[in-house]
C-alpha cells in the first residue's frame, strides 16, 4: 500500500530526499561535468593584479552587485548599449559570479576601458555631479581608505590556490606596491578589468560626411541637451576641456594639430572614443580618455552636439577674435 | 512512557516572539532602503549604504522573521500532531538562543560589509557554520519527535516539514562551500556560469523550501484548526505535495535566462517551471474548496480572510513566476523593478499573511486565552493588504515602462540612454515607499494585537496561580 509510507517517516525521508536529489543531480551537478559551462576559456582573459583583485573585493564589500549587473544579454539594444553578449569563456576567475540580478544602475560587463580613470574616481566621490539624476551612493570614503597590503596578499593566495601556478603571477614587491594606493585605485582599476577579454570593436564610418543637421537651430538645441547630459561632464560646460587633461572643443586645435576636421571626423570619434583616435592616425591615448558613444546615443543626436559644438566654435571666435 | 505531558509552547512563544522583533528590524530596514531608492542622501557611509543594508533587509526577514517563525510554528504543529512534546526540549531552548545570537551576527558583519555576495547566501563562512549548527539541531529535534509519535499516521503538513528540513540541508550546505580566504571572508568553490547555476539553484529554492513548502505546512494546519474546516482533498494534497517538492529543483535556472549559461539548462529551467504551476495550484484548490465547505467564515471568523487572501497571492505569485520565465517575457523585465514587485507579492502577500494569522492563532492558545482585539486584526488586514498591492502594482509598471525603454530602438541605435529610464522610475519609487509605509503601520498593529494578547494570558495566568483555595473563599 501506498498509503504505508505516510505512517513509516524514515522510509518517507529517504523517498523525499530522492526525489529532491533528482533535480538537483540533474541540473545542478551534472552540468558540472560538462565543457559548456566553462569553456573555451577566452584566449585573451587574464588574472587579476593584486590591486584589481582588492578592487573586486571591495566592489563585492560595498555591495555594488546589488544594483549592477556584469552580463550581457544577446539581445540587440543590450549590445548597441553595452557591447558584445557576455560570453561563458569570459568567467574563469569569477568565484563567485558577479552577474547580479537587478539594473538600478547599467550593466558593467563591458565597463573597462570605456571611460578614463579620472571619470570613474570623480563619479564614485559624487556620483550626482556627473549624472545629476543619478541615485547611486557617494563612495568619497574609499578615497581616504588605504589598502592593507597584507589582507590583499592573503585573499590573493588564497583565490590563486585552486588555479594552476603561475596563473596568478604578482609577485612579493607587487604586494609591497598596494601600500600607496587607496580603495579608490582598487575599485577602479577592477572597473577597468572588467570585460578585457573582448577586443572593443568600432567602426569609425565616412570621414567625408557632412552634418546633415548643419546650423538647424532645432539641432543646436538638442544638441545642447545632449551635450550637457554627455559631454559636459570632462569637456566642460561651455567646451573649454581641462588643460592638461581633456581637449578643449573651442580651440584651432584637434587631437594635437592644428587646423580644423571634418564632421564626418567629429562623428567617428564621438561614435568610437578613443578607439577612433588610431584609426584616424591621431595621436592620444588608445585606451584611456573619450568615451564611445556610438551604442549610447541616436546618430541624430550625435550630429546635433556636432552642430552645437560648431555653433560655439563661431561664438568663441566672436567673443575673443 | 509519555502519558500525562505538556507541549514546550515556552520555546515557540520565543521563536515567535523573537521572529516578530527581526521582521520589525528588516521592514525599518526596507523603509530606508526604499527611501534611499529616489534619495541618495539618505545613504550613511559606509555602514547605511543601500548596497550593504540590501542583504540585511533580506537576511533579516527571510531568516529573522521567516525562519524564526518557520522554527516556532513548527514545533507548534509537530508536537501537536505527534501528539507529544519535543523529544528534545532542552535543545531547543539552546536552539533559540543561538538563533538569536546568530541573526544579530548577521546584521552587523552585513553591515560591515562582510559577505559571500551570494543572493540570499551572504553570510560569510563562520556565519555559515553556525547556521548548519542550528538546523541540525532543528533536524534532530523534529525527527526524533516524529520517530517518537503516539500518532501513527504522519499529516499533510509533516510531510511538508520533513521537505524543507532535508532539502534546505542540502541547499545549503551545497551552495556555501568556499575557500576560505580569512576570518571572515571566502571565494565561491565555483567559478562563472557554475557559481552562477549553484546560486540560483540554491536561490530559487530557498523560495521554494522556506517561503513556501513551510509556509504550506502551517497553511494545511492552521486553515482548518482556525476555521474548523477539514482539508477538501487528501488526495490532492498528496498530489500536490510530491510533484512540488520534486518540480522546484529543476528551476533555477530561470534566473538566468539570456546569460552565458549554456541554452539547454536554460530551457531545462523553464520547462520545468511552467510545470510547477499544477503542483502550486493543487494547493491553492485544496484552500479554495476547503473554505469553499462554508464561505461565511470569511465573514464570521476573522483569520479565515487572511488564510484566502495569502493562498490567493500563493496563487497568483506562482502563475506571475512562470510567466516571467518565458523567454519572450524574461526580456522585457528581467532586471527591472518589476522583479521586487513579483518577489514582495510573495512575501507580504503569501508568506506574511499566513504567518501573522498562524500566530495569532497560536498565542491565544497558548494562553487559553482569546485574541486581544479582532478590530486591531482587521486594521492590521486591510492595511497590509493595501500597502502590498500599492508596492507590487508600481513595481509592475515602472518595470514594463523601464524594460520597453531598455530595448526601444530606431534605425539600429537607441532611443533612451540609461539615466533616461532611471529617471522615469522615480514617481513610482515615492508610491512603493508610500505602500512599504502603509504595510509597515499593518504590521506594528499586529505586533500591538500580539503583545495585547501575551499581556492579556499572563494576566490570566497570574490570576489563576494566586486564586485562593475555594474554602477561604467561601469563609
Amino acid at each position: 500500500m501506498a498509503g504505508e509510507i505516510y505512517k513509516k517517516p524514515v522510509m518517507f525521508s529517504v523517498v523525499a530526499l530522492l526525489v529532491i536529489l533528482a533535480g538537483t543531480v540533474a541540473t545542478m551537478f551534472y552540468p558540472m561535468l560538462r565543457q559548456d559551462m566553462s569553456g573555451p576559456k577566452l584566449e585573451a582573459l587574464r588574472a587579476y593584479t593584486p590591486l584589481e583583485l582588492a578592487g573586486r573585493d571591495i566592489y563585492q564589500r560595498e555591495g555594488c552587485m546589488g544594483c549592477h549587473t556584469q552580463t550581457v544579454r544577446p539581445l540587440a539594444s543590450e549590445v548597441a548599449r553595452y557591447g558584445e553578449f557576455s560570453k561563458v569563456g569570459e568567467f574563469a576567475y569569477d568565484r563567485p559570479h558577479l552577474w547580479g540580478s537587478k539594473r538600478t544602475g547599467p550593466d558593467l560587463a563591458r565597463e573597462g576601458g570605456v571611460r578614463p580613470d579620472d571619470w570613474h574616481q570623480r563619479h564614485f566621490a559624487n556620483p550626482q555631479a556627473l549624472v545629476p539624476k543619478s541615485n547611486m551612493p557617494s563612495y568619497a570614503f574609499l578615497e581616504h581608505a588605504r589598502l592593507d597590503p597584507g589582507t590583499a596578499k592573503a585573499h590573493y593566495r588564497a583565490l590563486a590556490s585552486v588555479y594552476r601556478p603561475g596563473e596568478f603571477a604578482a609577485k612579493e614587491e607587487d604586494f609591497a606596491a598596494l601600500q600607496d594606493k587607496t580603495e579608490m585605485d582598487a575599485l577602479v582599476a577592477y572597473m577597468q578589468w572588467l570585460g578585457h577579454a573582448i577586443p572593443r570593436e568600432c567602426a569609425v564610418g565616412d570621414l567625408l560626411a557632412t552634418n546633415p543637421l548643419a546650423g538647424k537651430k532645432q539641432a543646436i538645441l538638442r544638441g545642447v541637451t545632449v551635450y550637457r547630459n554627455n559631454c559636459a561632464q570632462c569637456h566642460g560646460d561651455e567646451g573649454e576641456g581641462l588643460p592638461g587633461a581633456v581637449p578643449s572643443l573651442l580651440d584651432d586645435e584637434f587631437l594635437g594639430e592644428k587646423g580644423d576636421v571634418t564632421d564626418g571626423t567629429y562623428f567617428g570619434l564621438i561614435t568610437c572614443g578613443s578607439a577612433a583616435k588610431k584609426q584616424l592616425g591621431r595621436k592620444g591615448d588608445p585606451e584611456g580618455g573619450m568615451t564611445a558613444f556610438g551604442g549610447q546615443l541616436p546618430d541624430d543626436d550625435i550630429w546635433s552636439v556636432i552642430s552645437f559644438i560648431r555653433a560655439q566654435q563661431k561664438h568663441e571666435v566672436i567673443e575673443h577674435p | 512512557m509519555v502519558s500525562d505531558y505538556r507541549y514546550d509552547d515556552r520555546t515557540v512563544l520565543g521563536f515567535i516572539l523573537s521572529a516578530i522583533a527581526w521582521g520589525v528590524v528588516g521592514l525599518l530596514v526596507g523603509m530606508l532602503l526604499a527611501t534611499q531608492m529616489f534619495l541618495p542622501a539618505a545613504n550613511f557611509a559606509p555602514y547605511f549604504t543601500f548596497g550593504r543594508l540590501r542583504p540585511v533587509h533580506t537576511n533579516g526577514l527571510a531568516f529573522g522573521m521567516g525562519v524564526g517563525a518557520i522554527f516556532g510554528l513548527s514545533y507548534f504543529i509537530v508536537m501537536r500532531l505527534c501528539k507529544r512534546p519535543l523529544l528534545f526540549p532542552r535543545l531547543a531552548r539552546v536552539q533559540l538562543w543561538l538563533f538569536n545570537v546568530g541573526i544579530a551576527a548577521a546584521a552587523v558583519t552585513l553591515a560591515m560589509g562582510y559577505t559571500q555576495s551570494l543572493e540570499y547566501a551572504e553570510l560569510e563562512w563562520p556565519l555559515d557554520i553556525a547556521i548548519v549548527v542550528l538546523w541540525v539541531m532543528f533536524a534532530v529535534n523534529v525527527f526524533g519527535t516524529i520517530l517518537k509519535r503516539r500518532e501513527e499516521q504522519m499529516y499533510v503538513s509533516l510531510w511538508f516539514i520533513v521537505a524543507t528540513v532535508l532539502a534546505v540541508a542540502v541547499l545549503y550546505l551545497v551552495n556555501n562551500l568556499s575557500i576560505p580566504a580569512g576570518p571572515l571572508k571566502s571565494y565561491h568553490l565555483f567559478a562563472g556560469a557554475n557559481s552562477a547555476n549553484v546560486e540560483w539553484w540554491y536561490g530559487h529554492n530557498a523560495v521554494g523550501f522556506v517561503f513556501t513548502t513551510p509556509i504550506l505546512a502551517m497553511f494545511y494546519y492552521f486553515l482548518p484548526k482556525s476555521t474548523g474546516l477539514p482539508i477538501y482533498s487528501h488526495r490532492l494534497s498528496i498530489v500536490a505535495f510530491w510533484s512540488l517538492v520534486f518540480g522546484y529543483l529543476w528551476t533555477g535556472s530561470h534566473h538566468l535566462i539570456y546569460t552565458p549559461l549554456p541554452t539547454w539548462l536554460q530551457t531545462l529551467g523553464i520547462v520545468f517551471t511552467i510545470f510547477l504551476i499544477a503542483p502550486s495550484w493543487g494547493s491553492v484548490v485544496n484552500g479554495y474548496y476547503t473554505v469553499g465547505q462554508d464561505w461565511e467564515r470569511m465573514r464570521t471568523n476573522y483569520l479565515t480572510k487572511f488564510f484566502v487572501l495569502g493562498i490567493t497571492f500563493y496563487g497568483l505569485q506562482t502563475v506571475q513566476g512562470p510567466t516571467q520565465a518565458l523567454r519572450a517575457v524574461s526580456q522585457l523585465i528581467h532586471y527591472t523593478d518589476w522583479v521586487p514587485g513579483h518577489v514582495h507579492m510573495g512575501t507580504m502577500g503569501w508568506v506574511t499573511m499566513t504567518v501573522a494569522a498562524s500566530v495569532y492563532y497560536v498565542v491565544p492558545k497558548i494562553y487559553g486565552t482569546s485574541i486581544f482585539s479582532e478590530k486591531v486584526a482587521n486594521v492590521h488586514f486591510w492595511l497590509v493588504l493595501v500597502g502590498q498591492l500599492i508596492f507590487s502594482v508600481t513595481m509592475w509598471i515602472t518595470g514594463i515602462q523601464q524594460g520597453a525603454m531598455w530595448k526601444a530602438m530606431e534605425g539600429g541605435k537607441l532611443k533612451y540612454s540609461f539615466v533616461e529610464g532611471l529617471a522615469r522610475n522615480y514617481p513610482y519609487y515615492h508610491l512603493r515607499a508610500l505602500g512599504g509605509l502603509i504595510f509597515i503601520a499593518g504590521m506594528l498593529l499586529f505586533v500591538y494585537n500580539v503583545m495585547k494578547t501575551i499581556e492579556k494570558g499572563r494576566a490570566l495566568q497570574a490570576e489563576g496561580s494566586s486564586a485562593k483555595p475555594l474554602a477561604a473563599v467561601q469563609a
